[in-house]
């Protein structure tokens, strides 16, 4: 049983691997930016513009009113890094119905990598916002023997980020697989069709986790503070 | 070869075990969660849209917990460290 993408070894030479999910990364990164690159190599404005691009606008507006809601702060600090998380995961699952292609997001490397992406832009973030005191002084807060908690929490979830991936996409190929073995006529079909779902929402929960994470790394608590102690101000966002 | 029988049936056990206590706990706590969102859906429908939301980023990170019973499970079934050095050892 073939639990992920790792185990399918193309090209091997010495400690140099060449396995699927190093293959099918290549594949998925070349499908959006060469779609992306072609659609947007003719933009045009007014009401008629193409199809593609009505597509890409659509997706991008989307992207951007969901962190809007989330988040208070003006939404395009984090769009470019968000949005990709999740187009990436996002057009891995999908492509993987494609007969031949691996899930590459169903591999614990793939989701490791981008959970220590998230891993490393929540202070990359929290400093630029909000300088380099203000972000280490989240780790004291509300007293110094808070900071072991801070710092085990902080680990903790981005391995809980990268095993949910990883589980919950690995878990619907297993069942695929398993399906195949016991009832191979329709139900894996109907099953793969709930996993193109499952794909999707598990792309929007790992975004919508890194956003969270991002900007509470990323909030001012001096102006919390400052709004608690003068009510009026508390009122203002 | 009783070492081999030995380490298949309490893998066998153990996954199956792990995955039947493990996904007790997460069941009731997403089934809570739905019928919290239901409730308040039905007594604010305009706020529909963000209860669903915080349901399903809420009901993923509940579910992580089930879903590492799940990945544990699996490993013993199918990837099983101890089985395959016992299988190396044994030299199949």
């Amino acid at each position: 049983m073939q639990l992920t993408p790792d185990q399918v070894v193309y090209w091997q030479w010495e400690w140099w691997t060449v396995n699927a999910t190093l293959v099918f990364t290549w594949v998925t990164m070349l499908v959006l930016v060469g779609v992306s690159w072609l659609i947007t190599r003719s933009l045009e404005t007014g009401p008629d513009i193409g199809r593609g691009q009505a597509v890409l606008e659509l997706v991008v507006l989307q992207i951007r009113d969901q962190i809007d809601e989330a988040v208070p702060e003006s939404p395009e600090l984090y769009v470019p890094f968000i949005g990709t998380l999740f187009l990436f995961i996002t057009v891995s699952t999908l492509l993987g119905s494609v007969p031949g292609v691996q899930v590459v997001a169903a591999s614990l490397s793939t989701a490791a990598a981008l959970a220590a992406c998230v891993f490393a832009a929540v202070p990359m973030f929290g400093v630029a916002r909000i300088g380099l005191r203000a972000y280490l002084r989240h780790y004291v807060r509300p007293s110094p023997f808070m900071l072991p908690f801070h710092i085990i929490g902080e680990l903790s979830r981005t391995l809980a980020l990268a095993v949910r991936l990883f589980g919950n996409l690995m878990s619907g190929r297993v069942l695929v697989g398993i399906l195949l073995s016991v009832a191979p006529f329709v139900f894996p079909a109907v099953l793969e069709a709930f996993g193109l779902l499952i794909g999707v929402i598990q792309a929007y929960v790992f975004a919508v986790l890194a956003l969270v994470y991002i900007a509470s790394g990323a909030r001012s608590f001096e102006r919390l503070e400052e709004a608690d102690r003068d009510p009026v101000d508390a009122a203002l966002p | 070869m009783e070492t081999i029988e030995l380490i298949a049936g309490i893998s066998i056990a153990v996954s199956g075990l792990t995955i039947a206590i493990g996904s007790i706990a997460p069941a009731l706590g997403e089934a809570r969660a739905l019928a919290q969102a239901l409730e308040s859906i039905a007594q604010q429908p305009d706020m529909a849209n963000t209860v669903t939301r915080t349901l399903f980023v809420g009901m993923a990170m509940v579910e992580s917990t089930a879903i590492y019973c799940l990945v544990v499970s699996l490993i013993l079934i199918f990837a099983n460290p101890f089985w395959s050095q016992v299988v190396q050892a044994v030299g199949g």
